[in-house]
């Protein structure tokens, strides 16, 4: 069977239109609608920095925060996933493999376990990832820092396994943390674990959050061509220029940071990081220097979708937005597996 | 342990004046420039565990050479292909190529100078022939007027191999003949001076046995390592011969006097005689050695 594929830049540019689209769509629904001319009004008196009161311009200072980091966190997770699945030739990764966001989401919720505020819970949950990042590097330092350029396959292994290690550990603390805490708490601990982008109000973590996306996207991309060759593995991508420990080293430290920066800004939001990078290998190929513009763009697009939906249908309540994506992302990938 | 030892020190020997020149050297202590040698290994040893494989080798390989890497299963052919593409340390010794050594270069450098084709390709995900091909012009990512023939290399070499019609064709769709055709292809795609092949044939038909082995004789001013486990055909290719024992000896020289029965049948502990087949000297195995 030959590959036809739509051309790539018509799939970007979709991606992009989608991605603003998915955004005005954050923006103007909610418990609350805004009609399209009071939103376009609003975002013109924001552009311009004129202080005109009026409903449109309440919501937007209270849903782009929250649409930004939707779309910062659905970003980041994708690429990561993306990062992940091509780093460990693994189309089963995601990115929560690495036990980073285990460690996050310990350091989280021992945090509202203890009182902590949704600031310090955050900061928390980002030193929780660096201190899991940092025992990932520590513990499979023999991959990690290769005295030979060339990895063979078993020990291919070891950063997929170290990771999963460290997962489960956090799994075994979260669960003490769990059946520990105080019964007040365990809800809103709960609802921090199925990812709840709630606490997402303040525009500077807004800003943080798209910037430090849009930072270690660029950062990852840098290194695309060479990790399509490390698709080939590790010899041939060698033999071919590519210096793989350095670059598989660059690119863990960027997938934590991503992982790491996403759990802590909206807690464990699952399956956009497994499920984006795998619709678009399907329209675009494997070649990471498509794939992760693709993935990171779908992946924002799809957070914000279920955020959107899922403080709109059933408002005022709001449904975890991991769970809203994985209702309907299933079916669809499901449906997508069976065509041939 | 194999009861075949090369020389009663267990050490290498290099026959044929031309490969005798450098060991010749380097026992006179002399500390010389290298010739105009486009490989050279000064003492190279190659370990896996404890064992050692191929001890204290010295090889000169001047451009044009086709060198056939010949010896039992686990004798270490691979592991030196590996070592002399820089993707691992030599357990002593020295690999030079072009003049510097192996660790001088840097990693893209040495994408300029060598390709090498594996016999463990890896296909996690859905790529294109021609995509897998035009990889190897990663090196010239820098000079985009080079890399504007990327298309026409890869196609180019894609034909030299037989596979034109594979290349839209997804990789893991392949067989494993065909895989491996793409695979020297993409070598050959990189453009270097220097290829190593680690059983470029091993999975080919009759047919395509000698068609990838006539493909690459063509580029004539291209140098070849291959590991060869077929011995007429290894005997049809190169110039020259490496013979690993797996116990640390070896032999090297110009292919008439390496590639012979009396010393292929201890290499495999099992007798090997030579017929004449029009004109051609062809081995046969005819089973263990009494």
């Amino acid at each position: 069977m030959d590959l036809h594929r739509a051309p790539p830049r018509t799939v970007l540019q979709l991606l992009a239109l989608a991605t603003l689209l998915a955004l005005l769509a954050a923006l103007r629904f909610g418990s609350v609608s805004v009609d399209t001319a009071g939103l376009v009004q609003a975002l013109g008196d924001l552009a311009l920095g004129q202080d005109r009161p009026s409903l449109a311009t309440t919501l937007l200072s209270l849903r782009l925060p929250r649409a930004g980091t939707a779309m910062a966190v659905g970003g980041l997770l994708a690429l990561s996933g993306a990062l992940l699945q091509a780093l460990l030739r693994n189309p089963l990764a995601d990115p929560y493999v690495l036990g980073v966001s285990g460690g996050a989401s310990c350091a989280a919720l021992l945090a509202i376990a203890v009182g902590a505020g949704a600031a310090l819970t955050a900061l928390c949950a980002a030193g929780g990832a660096l201190l899991a990042l940092a025992l990932l590097f520590v513990l499979a330092h023999r991959t990690l820092f290769a005295r030979d350029a060339v990895l063979d396959a078993g020990r291919d292994n070891t950063i997929l396994l170290t990771g999963v290690m460290i997962a489960s550990l956090c799994t075994a603390v979260l669960s003490l943390a769990l059946s520990l805490a105080p019964d007040g708490r365990l809800r809103s601990m709960v609802f921090w674990l199925l990812g709840d982008l709630g606490g997402a109000t303040s525009p500077a973590l807004a800003a943080l959050a798209v910037s430090g996306w849009v930072l270690l996207w660029a950062l990852a991309q840098r290194d695309a061509a060479a990790l399509n060759l490390m698709l080939g593995g590790d010899l041939q991508a060698y033999t071919q220029g590519v210096a793989t420990t350095q670059v598989r080293r660059r690119l863990i430290i960027i997938t934590a940071v991503a992982t790491g920066l996403a759990v802590a800004l909206a807690g464990a939001v699952g399956f956009v990081g497994f499920v984006a990078p795998h619709l678009v290998r399907r329209l675009v190929g494997a070649n990471p220097r498509l794939v992760l513009p693709a993935a990171t763009l779908l992946g924002a697009v799809l957070v914000l979708l279920a955020d959107t939906i899922g403080r709109s249908v059933v408002a005022p309540l709001q449904l975890p937005v991991g769970a809203l994506m994985a209702l309907i992302g299933v079916p669809v990938f499901v449906w997508q597996l069976q065509r041939p | 342990m194999t009861t075949w030892a090369l020389t009663p020190a267990g050490s290498g020997a290099a026959v044929a004046a031309d490969a005798a020149s450098g060991a010749a050297r380097r026992a006179a202590g002399a500390a010389a420039p290298l010739p105009a040698s486009l490989l050279s290994c000064r003492g190279v040893d190659v370990r896996a565990g404890t064992r050692c494989l191929v001890r204290g080798l010295d090889l000169d390989i001047t451009p044009g050479q086709r060198w056939a890497v010949v010896g039992p299963n686990g004798a270490g052919k691979s592991s030196l292909l590996l070592v002399l593409a820089g993707a691992r340390r030599p357990d002593a010794g020295a690999v030079a190529l072009g003049g510097q050594t192996l660790g001088h270069w840097s990693v893209e450098a040495l994408a300029g100078l060598r390709a090498m084709v594996t016999d463990r390709w890896v296909d996690p995900f859905a790529t294109s022939v021609r995509d897998t091909v035009q990889a190897a012009r990663f090196r010239l990512r820098g000079a985009p007027a080079l890399a504007a023939g990327a298309a026409d290399v890869a196609g180019n070499c894609l034909a030299l191999l037989d596979c034109a019609h594979l290349a839209g064709r997804d990789v893991r769709q392949l067989s494993r003949g065909e895989r491996q055709r793409v695979a020297v292809a993409t070598a050959l795609a990189q453009d270097t001076a220097l290829v190593l092949l680690d059983e470029p044939i091993s999975h080919q038909d009759p047919r395509h046995q000698v068609q990838v082995l006539q493909a690459l004789q063509a580029r004539t001013a291209t140098t070849y390592v291959a590991a060869l486990h077929d011995i007429n055909a290894a005997a049809r290719f190169a110039t020259h011969a490496l013979l690993l024992a797996g116990d640390g000896s070896w032999v090297a020289g110009a292919r008439d006097t390496v590639l012979t029965r009396e010393r292929l049948s201890p290499l495999f502990s099992t007798t090997i005689t030579e017929i004449d087949v029009a004109g051609q000297r062809v081995f046969v195995s005819l089973g263990d050695a009494a």
